[in-house]
Protein backbone atom coordinates (compact mmCIF):
# COMPACT_ATOMS: atom_id res chain seq x y z
CA UNK A 1 0.00 0.00 0.00
CA UNK A 2 1.08 3.55 -0.85
CA UNK A 3 2.52 5.96 2.43
CA UNK A 4 -0.55 7.99 1.60
CA UNK A 5 -2.64 5.37 4.02
CA UNK A 6 -0.94 7.24 6.46
CA UNK A 7 -1.90 10.51 6.44
CA UNK A 8 -0.87 10.95 10.34
CA UNK A 9 -2.44 13.55 12.17
CA UNK A 10 -0.49 16.23 11.69
CA UNK A 11 -1.99 17.18 8.47
CA UNK A 12 -4.43 20.09 8.08
CA UNK A 13 -8.38 19.38 8.63
CA UNK A 14 -9.47 19.75 5.25
CA UNK A 15 -13.67 18.95 6.38
CA UNK A 16 -15.10 18.56 9.61
CA UNK A 17 -18.37 17.72 10.65
CA UNK A 18 -19.45 18.13 14.16
CA UNK A 19 -22.68 17.02 15.68
CA UNK A 20 -24.94 17.60 12.35
CA UNK A 21 -28.25 16.63 12.49
CA UNK A 22 -30.85 17.12 9.97
CA UNK A 23 -34.71 16.25 9.87
CA UNK A 24 -37.32 16.08 7.08
CA UNK A 25 -40.05 17.52 8.73
CA UNK A 26 -40.99 14.80 11.81
CA UNK A 27 -38.83 12.52 10.27
CA UNK A 28 -35.41 12.92 12.06
CA UNK A 29 -32.38 11.01 9.07
CA UNK A 30 -28.95 12.44 11.34
CA UNK A 31 -29.09 12.31 14.84
CA UNK A 32 -25.64 13.99 15.71
CA UNK A 33 -23.46 12.50 13.06
CA UNK A 34 -19.58 13.75 13.27
CA UNK A 35 -16.57 13.36 10.70
CA UNK A 36 -13.29 14.80 10.39
CA UNK A 37 -10.94 14.20 7.25
CA UNK A 38 -7.46 15.93 6.97
CA UNK A 39 -5.93 16.75 3.99
CA UNK A 40 -5.06 13.65 1.90
CA UNK A 41 -7.68 11.19 3.62
CA UNK A 42 -10.50 9.45 2.17
CA UNK A 43 -13.26 8.54 4.14
CA UNK A 44 -15.80 6.53 2.97
CA UNK A 45 -19.45 6.53 4.24
CA UNK A 46 -21.38 3.15 4.03
CA UNK A 47 -25.01 2.13 5.25
CA UNK A 48 -28.11 0.77 4.34
CA UNK A 49 -30.36 2.43 1.98
CA UNK A 50 -32.04 5.50 4.15
CA UNK A 51 -29.68 5.22 6.64
CA UNK A 52 -28.33 9.20 5.65
CA UNK A 53 -25.07 8.88 4.25
CA UNK A 54 -25.98 10.90 1.42
CA UNK A 55 -27.88 13.45 3.17
CA UNK A 56 -24.64 13.64 5.36
CA UNK A 57 -22.67 14.10 2.63
CA UNK A 58 -25.04 16.70 1.06
CA UNK A 59 -24.78 18.84 4.08
CA UNK A 60 -21.55 19.37 3.89
CA UNK A 61 -21.76 21.67 1.44
CA UNK A 62 -25.41 22.85 2.37
CA UNK A 63 -27.25 21.40 -0.71
CA UNK A 64 -29.54 20.07 2.36
CA UNK A 65 -29.87 22.38 5.10
CA UNK A 66 -28.90 21.37 7.97
CA UNK A 67 -31.19 21.16 11.16
CA UNK A 68 -28.21 21.36 13.16
CA UNK A 69 -24.50 21.06 14.16
CA UNK A 70 -21.53 22.52 12.70
CA UNK A 71 -19.54 22.14 9.48
CA UNK A 72 -15.61 23.47 8.78
CA UNK A 73 -14.01 23.72 5.52
CA UNK A 74 -10.57 24.35 5.41
CA UNK A 75 -10.35 25.80 8.78
CA UNK A 76 -13.19 28.20 8.53
CA UNK A 77 -16.11 27.17 10.20
CA UNK A 78 -19.58 27.45 8.18
CA UNK A 79 -21.73 30.29 9.31
CA UNK A 80 -25.29 29.08 9.61
CA UNK A 81 -28.61 30.78 10.59
CA UNK A 82 -30.59 29.25 13.46
CA UNK A 83 -32.37 27.63 11.16
CA UNK A 84 -29.49 26.17 9.71
CA UNK A 85 -29.61 28.03 6.38
CA UNK A 86 -26.72 29.75 5.63
CA UNK A 87 -25.60 33.33 6.51
CA UNK A 88 -23.08 34.16 4.45
CA UNK A 89 -23.27 33.50 0.80
CA UNK A 90 -20.24 34.21 -0.63
CA UNK A 91 -18.83 32.33 2.54
CA UNK A 92 -20.62 29.42 0.89
CA UNK A 93 -20.08 29.95 -2.68
CA UNK A 94 -16.27 30.01 -1.42
CA UNK A 95 -16.64 26.61 0.36
CA UNK A 96 -18.42 25.43 -2.51
CA UNK A 97 -16.00 26.18 -5.08
CA UNK A 98 -13.65 24.31 -2.84
CA UNK A 99 -15.58 21.23 -2.66
CA UNK A 100 -15.89 19.27 -6.02
CA UNK A 101 -18.81 17.60 -6.34
CA UNK A 102 -19.99 14.03 -8.16
CA UNK A 103 -23.57 13.46 -8.04
CA UNK A 104 -25.17 9.69 -8.85
CA UNK A 105 -27.21 11.10 -11.78
CA UNK A 106 -23.94 12.97 -13.53
CA UNK A 107 -25.75 15.97 -14.13
CA UNK A 108 -24.07 17.24 -16.72
CA UNK A 109 -25.51 20.50 -17.88
CA UNK A 110 -27.81 19.23 -21.13
CA UNK A 111 -27.27 22.29 -23.38
CA UNK A 112 -23.72 22.33 -23.34
CA UNK A 113 -20.93 19.93 -24.59
CA UNK A 114 -18.44 18.32 -22.30
CA UNK A 115 -15.90 20.64 -23.06
CA UNK A 116 -18.03 23.83 -22.32
CA UNK A 117 -19.25 22.34 -19.13
CA UNK A 118 -15.74 22.07 -17.93
CA UNK A 119 -15.02 25.30 -18.20
CA UNK A 120 -18.58 27.06 -17.36
CA UNK A 121 -17.72 27.90 -13.95
CA UNK A 122 -13.86 28.30 -14.23
CA UNK A 123 -14.57 31.29 -16.78
CA UNK A 124 -18.20 32.40 -15.74
CA UNK A 125 -17.76 32.64 -11.93
CA UNK A 126 -14.03 32.50 -11.30
CA UNK A 127 -13.08 34.65 -14.03
CA UNK A 128 -10.20 32.23 -15.55
CA UNK A 129 -9.21 33.56 -18.86
CA UNK A 130 -10.86 31.18 -21.46
CA UNK A 131 -7.89 30.02 -23.24
CA UNK A 132 -6.22 28.36 -20.01
CA UNK A 133 -9.65 27.31 -19.03
CA UNK A 134 -9.67 25.25 -22.21
CA UNK A 135 -6.13 24.08 -22.07
CA UNK A 136 -6.85 22.88 -18.03
CA UNK A 137 -9.84 21.07 -19.21
CA UNK A 138 -8.43 19.39 -22.22
CA UNK A 139 -5.47 17.84 -19.80
CA UNK A 140 -8.34 16.98 -17.51
CA UNK A 141 -10.16 15.48 -20.48
CA UNK A 142 -7.10 13.46 -21.31
CA UNK A 143 -6.68 12.43 -17.93
CA UNK A 144 -10.09 10.63 -17.83
CA UNK A 145 -10.04 9.17 -21.19
CA UNK A 146 -12.17 11.36 -22.60
CA UNK A 147 -9.87 13.75 -25.03
CA UNK A 148 -11.92 12.48 -28.53
CA UNK A 149 -15.30 13.67 -26.45
CA UNK A 150 -14.61 17.50 -25.83
CA UNK A 151 -17.63 18.80 -28.47
CA UNK A 152 -19.79 16.02 -27.68
CA UNK A 153 -23.12 16.30 -25.29
CA UNK A 154 -23.89 14.63 -22.35
CA UNK A 155 -27.12 12.70 -23.74
CA UNK A 156 -24.57 11.25 -26.41
CA UNK A 157 -22.75 9.74 -24.16
CA UNK A 158 -22.44 6.61 -22.17
CA UNK A 159 -23.35 7.08 -18.18
CA UNK A 160 -19.53 5.81 -17.46
CA UNK A 161 -18.45 8.41 -20.09
CA UNK A 162 -20.79 11.44 -18.70
CA UNK A 163 -19.81 10.28 -14.75
CA UNK A 164 -15.91 10.93 -15.92
CA UNK A 165 -16.52 14.38 -17.43
CA UNK A 166 -18.53 14.77 -14.39
CA UNK A 167 -15.36 14.37 -12.33
CA UNK A 168 -13.56 16.27 -15.03
CA UNK A 169 -15.98 19.09 -14.40
CA UNK A 170 -15.31 18.98 -10.61
CA UNK A 171 -11.66 18.91 -10.95
CA UNK A 172 -11.63 21.60 -13.21
CA UNK A 173 -12.00 23.84 -10.40
CA UNK A 174 -8.85 22.47 -8.62
CA UNK A 175 -10.85 21.70 -5.61
CA UNK A 176 -9.35 21.22 -2.54
CA UNK A 177 -11.86 18.15 -1.62
CA UNK A 178 -14.15 15.82 -3.41
CA UNK A 179 -17.37 14.67 -2.22
CA UNK A 180 -18.55 11.78 -4.19
CA UNK A 181 -22.38 10.84 -4.28
CA UNK A 182 -23.10 7.10 -5.41
CA UNK A 183 -20.51 7.90 -8.15
CA UNK A 184 -21.31 4.56 -9.97
CA UNK A 185 -24.96 3.71 -8.66
CA UNK A 186 -26.70 4.73 -11.76
CA UNK A 187 -24.28 3.23 -13.54
CA UNK A 188 -24.19 -0.71 -16.04
CA UNK A 189 -22.34 -2.99 -13.90
CA UNK A 190 -19.96 -3.42 -16.98
CA UNK A 191 -19.47 0.65 -16.66
CA UNK A 192 -18.26 1.03 -13.30
CA UNK A 193 -15.18 0.00 -13.51
CA UNK A 194 -14.01 2.71 -15.60
CA UNK A 195 -15.41 5.29 -13.15
CA UNK A 196 -13.55 3.85 -9.90
CA UNK A 197 -10.20 3.24 -11.72
CA UNK A 198 -10.31 7.12 -12.25
CA UNK A 199 -11.46 7.32 -8.78
CA UNK A 200 -8.67 5.42 -7.24
CA UNK A 201 -6.49 7.78 -9.63
CA UNK A 202 -7.63 10.78 -7.73
CA UNK A 203 -6.96 8.52 -4.62
CA UNK A 204 -3.40 7.60 -5.36
CA UNK A 205 -2.53 11.19 -6.03
CA UNK A 206 -3.69 12.01 -2.13
CA UNK A 207 -6.33 14.08 -2.96
CA UNK A 208 -8.91 14.58 0.45
CA UNK A 209 -12.50 12.92 -0.58
CA UNK A 210 -15.16 11.85 0.76
CA UNK A 211 -17.43 8.78 -0.65
CA UNK A 212 -20.36 7.37 -0.31
CA UNK A 213 -20.58 3.97 -1.67
CA UNK A 214 -22.18 0.68 -1.98
CA UNK A 215 -18.72 -0.36 -3.83
CA UNK A 216 -17.68 -2.35 -0.55
CA UNK A 217 -14.48 -4.00 -2.10
CA UNK A 218 -13.62 -0.31 -3.00
CA UNK A 219 -14.10 1.56 0.01
CA UNK A 220 -11.72 -1.20 1.24
CA UNK A 221 -9.36 -0.65 -1.53
CA UNK A 222 -8.97 3.20 -1.36
CA UNK A 223 -10.29 4.67 1.83
CA UNK A 224 -8.13 5.58 5.18
CA UNK A 225 -10.97 5.87 7.18
CA UNK A 226 -14.56 4.12 6.98
CA UNK A 227 -17.86 5.18 8.80
CA UNK A 228 -20.76 2.95 8.63
CA UNK A 229 -24.10 4.70 9.39
CA UNK A 230 -27.19 3.09 10.48
CA UNK A 231 -30.73 5.27 11.16
CA UNK A 232 -29.16 8.51 11.14
CA UNK A 233 -26.24 7.75 13.76
CA UNK A 234 -22.61 6.39 13.18
CA UNK A 235 -22.87 2.73 14.31
CA UNK A 236 -18.82 2.18 13.70
CA UNK A 237 -16.07 3.60 12.48
CA UNK A 238 -12.48 2.98 11.65
CA UNK A 239 -9.88 2.16 9.15
CA UNK A 240 -11.05 -0.23 6.54
CA UNK A 241 -8.98 -3.74 7.10
CA UNK A 242 -10.87 -3.41 10.98
CA UNK A 243 -14.01 -2.31 9.77
CA UNK A 244 -14.65 -4.61 6.97
CA UNK A 245 -12.02 -7.44 8.52
CA UNK A 246 -13.15 -7.69 11.87
CA UNK A 247 -16.24 -5.56 12.58
CA UNK A 248 -17.70 -4.96 15.94
CA UNK A 249 -21.03 -4.40 15.57
CA UNK A 250 -23.43 -6.58 15.23
CA UNK A 251 -25.59 -4.63 12.54
CA UNK A 252 -22.14 -3.87 10.68
CA UNK A 253 -22.14 -8.05 10.23
CA UNK A 254 -25.32 -8.19 8.93
CA UNK A 255 -24.93 -5.34 6.36
CA UNK A 256 -21.51 -6.36 5.40
CA UNK A 257 -22.77 -9.42 4.87
CA UNK A 258 -26.13 -9.14 3.25
CA UNK A 259 -23.98 -6.18 0.18
CA UNK A 260 -21.30 -9.19 0.21
CA UNK B 1 -55.99 63.37 -60.89
CA UNK B 2 -59.14 61.92 -59.13
CA UNK B 3 -60.03 58.63 -58.80
CA UNK B 4 -62.78 56.94 -60.56
CA UNK B 5 -65.79 55.63 -58.63
CA UNK B 6 -64.63 52.55 -56.72
CA UNK B 7 -66.58 49.68 -58.40
CA UNK B 8 -64.85 50.70 -61.94
CA UNK B 9 -61.16 50.30 -60.23
CA UNK B 10 -59.55 46.69 -60.94
CA UNK B 11 -59.34 44.63 -57.71
CA UNK B 12 -55.10 45.00 -58.19
CA UNK B 13 -54.87 48.03 -58.82
CA UNK B 14 -57.45 48.77 -55.16
CA UNK B 15 -54.44 46.64 -53.98
CA UNK B 16 -51.59 48.92 -55.39
CA UNK B 17 -49.57 51.60 -54.35
CA UNK B 18 -50.87 53.76 -56.91
CA UNK B 19 -52.60 57.27 -56.35
CA UNK B 20 -55.93 55.00 -56.45
CA UNK B 21 -54.93 52.23 -54.40
CA UNK B 22 -54.45 51.25 -50.48
CA UNK B 23 -51.59 49.29 -50.56
CA UNK B 24 -49.91 51.91 -49.02
CA UNK B 25 -52.54 52.15 -46.31
CA UNK B 26 -52.35 48.43 -45.58
CA UNK B 27 -48.76 48.31 -45.33
CA UNK B 28 -48.55 50.77 -42.82
CA UNK B 29 -51.44 49.13 -40.91
CA UNK B 30 -49.35 45.97 -41.21
CA UNK B 31 -45.96 47.55 -39.93
CA UNK B 32 -47.92 48.86 -37.13
CA UNK B 33 -49.11 45.64 -36.12
CA UNK B 34 -45.34 44.07 -36.38
CA UNK B 35 -44.00 46.79 -34.29
CA UNK B 36 -46.58 46.23 -31.88
CA UNK B 37 -46.62 42.92 -31.06
CA UNK B 38 -42.94 43.00 -31.41
CA UNK B 39 -42.88 45.58 -28.40
CA UNK B 40 -45.61 44.23 -26.68
CA UNK B 41 -44.12 40.62 -26.50
CA UNK B 42 -40.91 41.86 -25.59
CA UNK B 43 -42.43 43.95 -22.94
CA UNK B 44 -44.49 40.74 -22.05
CA UNK B 45 -41.19 38.80 -22.01
CA UNK B 46 -39.41 41.04 -19.21
CA UNK B 47 -42.36 40.92 -17.30
CA UNK B 48 -42.63 36.97 -17.58
CA UNK B 49 -39.35 36.51 -16.51
CA UNK B 50 -39.20 38.79 -13.45
CA UNK B 51 -42.87 37.67 -12.57
CA UNK B 52 -42.00 33.68 -13.32
CA UNK B 53 -39.36 33.52 -11.12
CA UNK B 54 -40.88 36.05 -8.68
CA UNK B 55 -43.33 33.42 -8.16
CA UNK B 56 -41.01 30.85 -7.28
CA UNK B 57 -38.26 32.19 -5.65
CA UNK B 58 -39.93 35.46 -4.57
CA UNK B 59 -40.91 36.45 -1.01
CA UNK B 60 -45.05 35.65 0.15
CA UNK B 61 -45.46 39.14 -0.61
CA UNK B 62 -44.42 38.82 -4.23
CA UNK B 63 -46.09 35.69 -4.77
CA UNK B 64 -49.31 37.20 -3.54
CA UNK B 65 -49.62 40.47 -5.84
CA UNK B 66 -48.24 38.26 -8.80
CA UNK B 67 -50.68 35.72 -7.82
CA UNK B 68 -53.60 38.77 -8.08
CA UNK B 69 -51.76 40.19 -10.81
CA UNK B 70 -52.01 36.97 -13.60
CA UNK B 71 -55.23 35.82 -12.06
CA UNK B 72 -56.90 39.07 -13.04
CA UNK B 73 -55.29 39.26 -16.05
CA UNK B 74 -56.12 36.10 -17.20
CA UNK B 75 -60.03 36.22 -16.16
CA UNK B 76 -61.13 39.29 -17.89
CA UNK B 77 -61.53 39.34 -21.56
CA UNK B 78 -58.76 40.69 -23.72
CA UNK B 79 -60.84 43.49 -25.12
CA UNK B 80 -62.18 44.64 -21.94
CA UNK B 81 -58.70 44.77 -20.43
CA UNK B 82 -57.31 47.35 -23.62
CA UNK B 83 -59.94 49.61 -22.69
CA UNK B 84 -59.10 49.42 -19.06
CA UNK B 85 -55.83 49.99 -19.30
CA UNK B 86 -55.94 52.28 -22.31
CA UNK B 87 -57.95 54.73 -20.35
CA UNK B 88 -56.92 54.05 -16.74
CA UNK B 89 -53.21 54.22 -18.46
CA UNK B 90 -53.47 57.49 -20.12
CA UNK B 91 -56.15 58.94 -17.54
CA UNK B 92 -53.61 58.01 -14.67
CA UNK B 93 -50.89 59.31 -16.04
CA UNK B 94 -52.61 62.46 -17.26
CA UNK B 95 -53.59 63.09 -13.44
CA UNK B 96 -50.39 62.10 -12.04
CA UNK B 97 -48.36 64.98 -14.47
CA UNK B 98 -51.47 67.84 -13.34
CA UNK B 99 -51.02 67.20 -9.93
CA UNK B 100 -47.33 67.86 -10.07
CA UNK B 101 -48.18 70.59 -12.30
CA UNK B 102 -47.67 69.77 -15.93
CA UNK B 103 -49.36 69.91 -18.63
CA UNK B 104 -51.29 67.08 -20.25
CA UNK B 105 -49.51 65.17 -22.80
CA UNK B 106 -51.02 62.85 -25.84
CA UNK B 107 -49.11 59.41 -25.87
CA UNK B 108 -48.32 58.08 -28.75
CA UNK B 109 -50.72 55.28 -29.44
CA UNK B 110 -47.88 52.98 -30.54
CA UNK B 111 -46.42 52.94 -27.09
CA UNK B 112 -50.17 52.56 -25.49
CA UNK B 113 -51.05 49.51 -27.37
CA UNK B 114 -46.96 48.09 -27.16
CA UNK B 115 -47.97 48.79 -22.91
CA UNK B 116 -51.53 47.45 -22.74
CA UNK B 117 -50.66 44.31 -25.14
CA UNK B 118 -47.42 43.97 -22.84
CA UNK B 119 -49.37 43.83 -19.77
CA UNK B 120 -51.60 40.69 -21.03
CA UNK B 121 -48.96 39.34 -22.68
CA UNK B 122 -46.42 39.41 -19.29
CA UNK B 123 -49.30 37.31 -17.36
CA UNK B 124 -49.81 34.77 -19.94
CA UNK B 125 -45.68 34.86 -20.36
CA UNK B 126 -45.32 34.40 -16.42
CA UNK B 127 -46.93 31.36 -16.42
CA UNK B 128 -45.41 29.69 -19.62
CA UNK B 129 -42.17 30.60 -18.41
CA UNK B 130 -42.84 29.45 -14.64
CA UNK B 131 -43.86 26.02 -16.35
CA UNK B 132 -40.53 25.87 -18.30
CA UNK B 133 -38.88 26.72 -14.82
CA UNK B 134 -40.08 24.39 -13.15
CA UNK B 135 -39.57 21.22 -16.22
CA UNK B 136 -36.05 22.06 -15.56
CA UNK B 137 -34.25 18.87 -13.78
CA UNK B 138 -33.54 19.35 -10.51
CA UNK B 139 -29.82 17.51 -10.76
CA UNK B 140 -28.83 20.71 -13.23
CA UNK B 141 -29.62 23.48 -11.09
CA UNK B 142 -28.07 21.69 -8.02
CA UNK B 143 -24.55 21.15 -9.95
CA UNK B 144 -24.47 24.88 -10.15
CA UNK B 145 -25.16 25.34 -7.41
CA UNK B 146 -22.84 22.96 -5.53
CA UNK B 147 -19.86 24.51 -7.94
CA UNK B 148 -20.18 27.75 -6.02
CA UNK B 149 -22.53 29.17 -8.88
CA UNK B 150 -24.28 32.80 -7.55
CA UNK B 151 -27.98 32.53 -7.92
CA UNK B 152 -27.81 35.25 -10.67
CA UNK B 153 -25.50 33.36 -12.93
CA UNK B 154 -27.44 30.17 -12.11
CA UNK B 155 -30.50 31.67 -13.52
CA UNK B 156 -28.93 33.21 -16.54
CA UNK B 157 -26.30 30.68 -17.72
CA UNK B 158 -28.26 27.45 -16.46
CA UNK B 159 -32.11 27.46 -15.88
CA UNK B 160 -33.01 30.23 -18.86
CA UNK B 161 -31.30 28.16 -21.58
CA UNK B 162 -32.75 24.94 -19.84
CA UNK B 163 -35.77 26.77 -19.54
CA UNK B 164 -36.30 27.89 -23.52
CA UNK B 165 -36.56 24.67 -24.72
CA UNK B 166 -39.79 23.72 -22.01
CA UNK B 167 -41.05 27.00 -22.99
CA UNK B 168 -40.57 27.32 -26.60
CA UNK B 169 -44.25 25.69 -27.44
CA UNK B 170 -45.96 28.05 -25.38
CA UNK B 171 -44.39 30.76 -25.84
CA UNK B 172 -44.50 30.50 -29.84
CA UNK B 173 -48.80 30.17 -29.12
CA UNK B 174 -48.12 33.52 -27.52
CA UNK B 175 -46.14 34.66 -29.79
CA UNK B 176 -48.96 34.52 -32.70
CA UNK B 177 -51.62 35.43 -29.83
CA UNK B 178 -49.47 38.61 -30.08
CA UNK B 179 -50.07 39.21 -33.89
CA UNK B 180 -53.38 39.11 -33.52
CA UNK B 181 -54.74 40.54 -30.68
CA UNK B 182 -52.99 43.63 -32.51
CA UNK B 183 -56.75 43.59 -33.66
CA UNK B 184 -58.17 44.39 -30.52
CA UNK B 185 -56.13 47.68 -30.75
CA UNK B 186 -58.50 49.27 -33.66
CA UNK B 187 -61.41 49.84 -30.78
CA UNK B 188 -59.28 52.42 -29.53
CA UNK B 189 -59.18 53.97 -32.84
CA UNK B 190 -55.19 52.74 -33.58
CA UNK B 191 -54.48 52.47 -37.19
CA UNK B 192 -52.78 48.70 -37.24
CA UNK B 193 -53.57 46.46 -39.87
CA UNK B 194 -57.59 45.33 -38.85
CA UNK B 195 -58.40 49.10 -38.93
CA UNK B 196 -56.55 50.13 -41.84
CA UNK B 197 -58.52 47.05 -43.84
CA UNK B 198 -61.66 48.49 -42.58
CA UNK B 199 -61.21 51.94 -43.63
CA UNK B 200 -60.12 50.96 -46.77
CA UNK B 201 -63.08 48.76 -47.15
CA UNK B 202 -65.74 51.33 -45.93
CA UNK B 203 -64.21 53.72 -48.42
CA UNK B 204 -64.06 51.83 -51.52
CA UNK B 205 -66.76 48.78 -50.26
CA UNK B 206 -64.72 46.51 -51.57
CA UNK B 207 -64.90 44.11 -48.81
CA UNK B 208 -64.23 41.22 -50.61
CA UNK B 209 -60.82 42.77 -52.20
CA UNK B 210 -59.55 43.85 -48.31
CA UNK B 211 -60.45 41.29 -46.10
CA UNK B 212 -58.69 38.33 -47.65
CA UNK B 213 -55.51 40.57 -48.73
CA UNK B 214 -55.95 41.19 -44.87
CA UNK B 215 -56.00 37.69 -44.16
CA UNK B 216 -53.34 36.78 -46.56
CA UNK B 217 -50.91 39.34 -44.74
CA UNK B 218 -52.01 38.03 -41.25
CA UNK B 219 -51.10 34.39 -42.92
CA UNK B 220 -47.86 35.37 -44.01
CA UNK B 221 -46.43 36.70 -40.32
CA UNK B 222 -47.84 33.43 -38.66
CA UNK B 223 -46.09 31.39 -41.75
CA UNK B 224 -42.85 33.49 -40.86
CA UNK B 225 -43.02 33.00 -37.74
CA UNK B 226 -43.68 29.49 -37.79
CA UNK B 227 -40.86 29.17 -39.80
CA UNK B 228 -38.23 31.22 -37.16
CA UNK B 229 -39.67 29.51 -34.41
CA UNK B 230 -39.03 26.16 -35.83
CA UNK B 231 -35.45 27.44 -36.63
CA UNK B 232 -35.31 28.66 -32.65
CA UNK B 233 -36.52 25.50 -30.99
CA UNK B 234 -33.47 23.67 -32.88
CA UNK B 235 -31.24 25.80 -31.51
CA UNK B 236 -32.67 25.36 -27.65
CA UNK B 237 -32.96 21.77 -28.23
CA UNK B 238 -29.27 21.29 -29.16
CA UNK B 239 -27.94 18.52 -26.84
CA UNK B 240 -31.38 16.86 -26.48
CA UNK B 241 -31.69 13.75 -27.57
CA UNK B 242 -34.59 13.43 -30.55
CA UNK B 243 -37.67 11.32 -28.04
CA UNK B 244 -39.19 10.26 -31.74
CA UNK B 245 -36.19 7.99 -32.49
Amino acid sequence: MPERRNTGLSQPIAIRVNGLRKSFGPLEVLKGVSLTAREGDVVAIIGGSGSGKSTMLRCINFLETPSGGEIEIAGEKMLMKTDGLPADKRQLEKARQSLGMVFQNFNLWTHKTVLENLIEVPVHVLKVPKAEAIERARALLKRVGLAEKEDAFPAFMSGGQQQRAAIARALCMNPKAMLFDEPTSALDPELVGEVLQVIKGLADEGRTMILVTHEMRFAREVSTHVIYLHNGVIEEEGPPEQLFGAPKSDRLKQFLKTVG
Amino acid sequence: MTCPPPAQIPALELLGFGECGWGATLIWGLGNSIVIALGAYALGFAIGICGAFGKLYGGPIAKDLLGVYTTIVRAVPELVLILILFYAFTGLLNDVLLAWGYDRIQISPIITGIVVLGVVQGAYQTEVLRGGILAVPAGQIEAARAMGMPSGVVARRIILPLMTANALPGLANLWLNATKDTALLAVIGFSELTKATYQASATTKAFFVFYPAAMCLYLLISLTSTFLIGRIEKWARRGQRDVRG
